[in-house]
């Protein structure tokens, strides 16, 4: 009895503890294989200029529709230019202009939810609306709007997109800021004398980013796919010009007789995705982890 | 001449929280319950002197400590400190009465910034009041560090990697980087294990010595401030019901509360233990008893404890006690 119940025990917390250091294990590994698919991806796109076998816009009207090959590692389009230089650029296009538009609402929202939950009281109210307000805009029809009045373009995904990604991070901050002002090293930042804007942004905000940043790479690959998806439907970058939207919907037409026009990309894209989600979910695994040490 | 011994001087210093009201209620007008916190507290502290405040929990001390410094904004009472006035002091003034009277909080675990280093946050502190002067940073680091008993290495290192005890000398660094004449130690050591206490209450005394601080010492326990403190004010709801010189609180108490807590205080011999005269949980400060506050678990209570409050009499040799017998 008393060796069957210290067996039992012991393989209880065994498992447990193996069980622990597993989870560890897979989001240290998920977080590592993200970095490495997306850091491929991006230094292959940031050396599109000197890695890329053909131009972006060479036409070359004696060898369209190429299926893949040595010399067209990814074939060619209609117009005989070659996909894999097209893709190159595009992702190169696409990382910039999705940086960003993740990065720069997200400084915009930290900035605005911070002061709201600090301040509390009529600020507050004014931001939170705001946030409610803009929140319940449909994105996808903001950006149709806008195009409609500035004309297709990126400056439509711009506006779009900053008008109304700042309200989610300046929700996140806010929530977050409402426990931090209560935390004791904000009030023994005030009995040492430190200014507001001090107490603010330099013990306060540092405190917001983890969730914020974490909370940002899933929102890359959001806008990532908005994006894509925008310029597939011609509202958001303008063909000629390589971006992975308009490569896909370029071949769309020939999907039947040269897929590898559309689905390679679309490779490409989806495999980038990937990255960027399994960053994120390392990202939360070990900074939850981090977060929990702290306590 | 006397004038000038006194660093700080509070008079009737109150603190009330209005509870949220109904709808219907402020429609007809029902005043909001009152939950008194801190109710017309006077107090003066000589410079250099160690003043303790006990009470039970929600006997308003943190209340009471927050007030003079104005992390909480207190309703009514007159608080100077060294001829200024802090109740009436603008942001800018504040600020700067802030940095002579520092604060070290209860809860080690939560009162340093989790993102900085030691190191760090020492040098913000100097920077910000110019109390680092023309000396290196490390240097003025390790000076500091050195002052609360921890090795120059600590510098480097963040909250996590530290224990309560050194976590509190490092918040004892922080207070003292910006140079200040008054110390408020709230509950400075509760959070930590009686060994550790011991560490923390010889360092402050030795602090007290060597830097001529004043400090007023925040406890729960009688037994820590009687090593500490050289005038003890004994705090139930709000209410200082006795202070006086230490030695004549413990060699004669006068309040049956004061009588109370010293008889919680756990006797190494359990045969001479002496038996807890009070009774009873501390009342809501929301319902307060009429009359003195403390007649519902007065071993002595009688007829004219319900009917009027007791005011704090002031006995010779400046100690006072507010009970009618």
């Amino acid at each position: 009895m008393k060796y069957l119940l210290s067996h039992n025990s012991r393989s209880v917390g065994d498992r447990l503890i193996r069980r622990a250091s597993a989870d560890r294990r897979w989001s240290r590994f998920s977080l590592y294989l993200g970095l490495t698919i997306v850091g491929f991806i991006s230094l292959a796109a940031i050396l599109a200029p000197w890695i890329a076998p053909y131009g972006e816009r060479e036409i070359d009207l004696l060898s369209t529709f190429q299926p893949p090959s040595f010399k067209h590692i990814l074939g060619t389009d209609d117009m005989g230019r070659d996909v894999f230089s097209r893709v190159l650029y595009g992702v190169r296009l696409d990382l910039q202009v999705v940086l960003v538009i993740t990065y720069a609402p997200l400084l915009i929202g930290m900035f605005l939810g911070a002061i709201a939950g600090y301040f509390g009281g009529w600020i507050d109210t004014v931001i939170n609306r705001a946030i409610d307000t803009v929140m319940a805009i449909p994105f996808l029809v903001l950006v149709i709007v806008v195009v409609a009045i500035i004309g297709p373009g990126l400056e439509g995904v711009f506006i779009g997109v900053m008008g109304v990604g700042w309200a989610l991070y300046a929700r996140l901050a806010r929530a977050d800021m409402l426990v931090i002002r209560e935390e004791q090293y904000i009030l023994a930042a005030k009995g040492l004398g430190y200014s507001t804007w001090r107490i603010l942004f330099k013990h306060a905000v540092p405190n917001l980013l983890r969730s914020s940043l974490v909370f940002s790479v899933a929102d890359i690959v959001l806008n990532m796919v908005l994006l894509a998806g925008v310029s597939y439907l011609g509202l958001g970058v303008q063909p000629p010009t390589a971006e992975l939207g308009v490569i896909i919907a370029d071949g769309q037409p020939f999907l039947l007789y040269a897929w590898w026009i559309t689905t390679l990309p679309g490779l490409v894209f989806v495999f980038l995705g990937i990255g960027f989600s399994l960053i994120g979910d390392g990202l939360a695994d070990m900074l939850g982890e981090e977060f929990k040490l702290t306590v | 001449m006397a004038e000038n011994r006194v660093l700080m001087n509070i008079e009737g210093l109150s603190k009330r929280y209005s509870l949220r009201r109904s709808l219907l209620d402020a429609l007809c007008r029902v005043p909001a319950t009152q939950l008194v916190a801190v109710d017309n507290v006077s107090l003066s502290i000589e410079r250099g002197t160690v003043l303790g405040i006990v009470g039970e929990s929600g006997s308003g001390k943190t209340t009471l400590a927050r007030c003079l410094i104005r992390l909480i904004e207190p309703d009514t009472g007159v608080i100077s400190f060294s001829n200024k006035r802090i109740d009436i002091a603008t942001a800018y003034e504040l600020r700067q009465i802030r940095k002579d009277i520092q604060m070290v909080f209860q809860d080690p675990y939560t009162s340093l910034n989790p993102r900085m280093t030691i190191g760090d946050a020492l040098t913000e502190a100097g920077k910000v009041h110019d109390t680092i002067g023309l000396s290196p940073e490390n240097e003025y680091v390790s000076e500091l560090l050195k002052l609360v008993g921890l090795a120059p290495s600590f510098a480097s290192r963040r909250p996590r990697q530290l224990s309560g005890g050194q976590r509190q000398r490092a918040a004892i660094a922080r207070a003292l980087a910006v140079r200040p004449t008054m110390l408020i130690a709230d509950e400075a050591v509760s959070a930590l294990d009686v060994s550790i206490q011991g560490q923390i209450l010889n360092l402050l005394r030795d602090l007290r010595e060597e830097l001529k601080l004043t400090i007023i010492f925040i406890a729960h326990q009688l037994s820590v401030i009687s090593h500490v403190a050289d005038e003890v004010a004994v705090m139930y709801l709000g209410q200082i019901v006795e202070h006086g010189a230490t030695k004549d609180i413990f060699s004669n108490p006068k309040h049956p509360y004061t009588r109370a807590l010293m008889a919680a205080h756990p006797h190494p011999d359990p045969r001479n233990r002496i038996i807890p005269e009070m009774k009873g949980e501390i009342p809501s400060p929301l319902a307060l008893p009429r009359g003195c506050r403390f007649v519902n678990r007065c071993p002595h209570a009688a007829a004219v404890c319900s009917e009027s409050a007791p005011d704090l009499q002031t006995f010779s040799n400046g100690h006072r006690v507010a009970c009618h017998f």
